[in-house]
């Protein structure tokens, strides 16, 4: 068998085990990544709903709030699955598993593919779970086909950017307190200061720039477009186009730190 | 199991000049070692003398700075791919997967090192077995004891068959019962026919198992040999005596001319071949004149082996 299939083979494996482990840690892992974005999708609409609907004027383009306020909650659902992901890195680091794993004649990149593909898959199960919920909760999407599979795309690219950046987060970080820390404005930080919740030209001049012009806005602003079947222009690009980017970081902070740790 | 045997021994495992400093901190200064194929090796020392750290250079886990070093044949500077097919790893600290049974992290070993299904399945339920591990096998290590957690620990670094096995430290830490479990555990490998590079704090668990022994202080080493050529080269057991004054050691040094001096400590070591006997004897000739602050029997231990092949105590004040 050829290098590469033994490559594939030992991925395989290790998305195997990944797969395993969050069976078993399954309740855990509701909570980060499904009943946390929606509570905040209830706290949200239900509850702040009505004020920030009223304020949104032009924003909401004639839709209720809940139909502002999906997309964010999506891409909390995708990283609410930071911390868990760079957890499972540390866990592995730190307690000997990478070690037992280095000597072996395992295929040298397998480990974090499986941790990357595993994050990847409970991202997107806990989107689709969010989704269903927001669908429950009154919001009504108006995408035609070519945006949904638009939309699965550009969810499926940003599930894939933020699990190798949580890769390499838990790849630098020594235990799980601080492995959880760090992701922290992952999932909360970068959510809060985007259009999830409100537009970004309503905010205060010193969060304004950073806000409209960070990631975590692009996507947002990016799926709101495709999922109310509004004309979504170039921000599909820009939403994928800084997927890549931080995939690209993730990756080769992932790696130099993989290596860093032979020493 | 001695070098002795009709045909020529082949070597496992070849060391020459090795060497690791972590910045400043020089962990090897020059280790030389060869083991035969057949032996259980015992790395001798106490805690930071180096041991984990020639394990994971022997195991292509980090690179060395200097020196060169053949496993089973193979150059583990170029062959670090090949090296890895021939090893087992047991680290010194546990490396068991916890979320997952004690089957499935044998099942997963059997993945990862491409066995067929069939094979995967029976080799895993033999260590079980073998193990005493059959009633757990369907737990998660979260309900093993320390022991149980070894045994998968070693079970696991059997899944591939290896010629030759690294066991960091496998008794550190367990009851004596479960460090019995392992000797034998140990004495069973060796019976077929692999090579054993251990690593310990304690003297009798290498005198148990090795067919020799090196041993390692401040990254070097100090002594080696067979265990009954070591134990020509440690003093045995004496009875330590401590005094006030320069004076009174001279006094007793004199009534006791047997007796090795220690200036500093003010302490001098009288060889106690015949125990209570001798101790009556060394009262009788030191009689009412010579003033003893404080004395001690001592049975040989690691420290005295350390003192005798360093000249220094391995530990701070072990009095
Ligand atoms: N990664 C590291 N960085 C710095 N120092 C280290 C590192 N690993 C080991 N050391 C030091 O090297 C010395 C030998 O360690 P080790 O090989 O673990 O000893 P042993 O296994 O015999 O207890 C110790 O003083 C330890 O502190
Ligand atoms: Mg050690």
């Amino acid at each position: 068998m050829s290098a590469l299939t033994f490559a594939a083979q030992d991925s395989a494996t290790m998305l195997g085990r990944e797969i395993k482990h969050s069976i078993r840690l399954l309740r855990l892992l509701i909570v980060s990544a499904i009943v946390v974005p929606v509570v905040m999708l209830l706290l949200f609409d239900y509850v702040l709903g009505g004020t920030i609907g009223h304020g949104l004027g032009d924003a909401a383009r004639g839709a209720p709030y809940v139909d502002f306020l999906v997309p964010g909650i999506l891409i909390m659902a995708v990283a609410g699955s930071c911390g868990p992901t760079a957890i499972n890195v540390t866990m592995d680091m730190t307690g000997g598993f990478v070690d037992r794993i280095r000597t072996m004649p395992v295929s040298r990149g397998a480990l974090l593919a499986g941790h990357v593909g595993g994050s990847v898959l409970r991202m997107l199960v806990a989107t689709a779970a969010v989704t269903g919920v927001a669908l429950l909760v009154g919001f009504r999407p108006r995408a035609l086909v070519a945006d949904w599979f638009a939309v699965v795309g550009i969810v499926a690219a940003f599930s894939f950017a933020l699990a190798w950046l949580s890769a390499a987060i838990g790849l630098v970080t020594k235990s799980v307190a601080a492995a959880n820390g760090l992701t922290l404005p992952l999932s909360f930080l970068l959510p809060f200061l985007s259009s999830t919740f409100v537009p970004t030209e309503s905010m205060p001049a010193g969060v304004r720039w950073f806000s409209a012009n960070q990631p975590f806005t692009a996507v947002v602003d990016s799926l709101r477009a495709l999922l109310s079947g509004a004309p979504a222009g170039n921000t599909p690009y820009l939403a994928l186009a800084w997927c890549a980017a931080i995939a690209l970081v993730g990756y080769l902070w992932a790696q130099t730190a993989f290596r860093r740790g032979t020493r | 199991m001695s070098a002795l045997t009709s045909h020529a021994t082949r070597t496992a495992v070849s060391v020459t000049g090795l060497r690791k400093a972590y910045g400043d901190k020089l962990v090897l200064d020059g280790v030389d070692l060869t083991i035969a194929e057949g032996e259980v090796f015992a790395l001798l020392g106490p805690n930071g003398a180096g041991k984990t750290t020639i394990v994971r250079i022997l195991s292509a886990l980090i690179p060395a700075d200097a020196g060169t070093a053949t496993v089973m044949g193979y150059d583990l500077r170029a062959e670090a791919g090949a090296v890895r097919g021939v090893i087992g790893v047991t680290g010194q600290f546990s490396a068991v997967d916890d979320l997952l049974t004690g089957e499935e992290n044998l099942l997963l070993m059997g993945r990862l090192l491409h066995l067929p299904a069939t094979e995967r399945r029976a080799r895993a339920s033999e260590l079980l077995e073998r193990f005493d591990l059959v009633d757990a096998a369907n737990q998660t290590p979260a309900t093993y004891s320390g022991g149980m957690k070894r045994r998968l620990d070693i079970a696991m670094c059997l899944m591939g068959r290896p010629r030759l096995i690294f066991l960091d430290e496998p008794t550190t830490g367990l009851d004596p019962r479960s460090r019995q479990t392992t000797w034998q555990i140990i004495r069973d490998l060796v019976r077929d026919g692999v090579t054993i590079l251990l690593t310990t704090q304690y003297l009798e668990e290498a005198d148990q198992l090795a067919d020799r022994i090196a041993m390692l202080d401040h990254g070097r080493i100090v002594a080696e040999g067979t265990p009954a050529e070591l134990k020509r080269r440690m003093p045995g057991a004496h009875i330590r005596l401590l005094f006030a004054g320069a004076a009174s050691l001279d006094q007793a040094a004199r009534v006791l001319p047997e007796g090795t001096r220690d200036e500093a400590e003010l302490v001098l070591r009288v060889p106690n071949g015949r125990g209570i006997r001798s101790l009556r004897d060394v009262l009788a000739r030191l009689g009412d004149d010579v003033a003893v602050e404080d004395l001690s029997i001592h049975t040989p231990d690691l420290d005295d082996v350390f003192f005798a092949v360093t000249g220094t105590a391995s530990k701070e004040n072990n009095s």
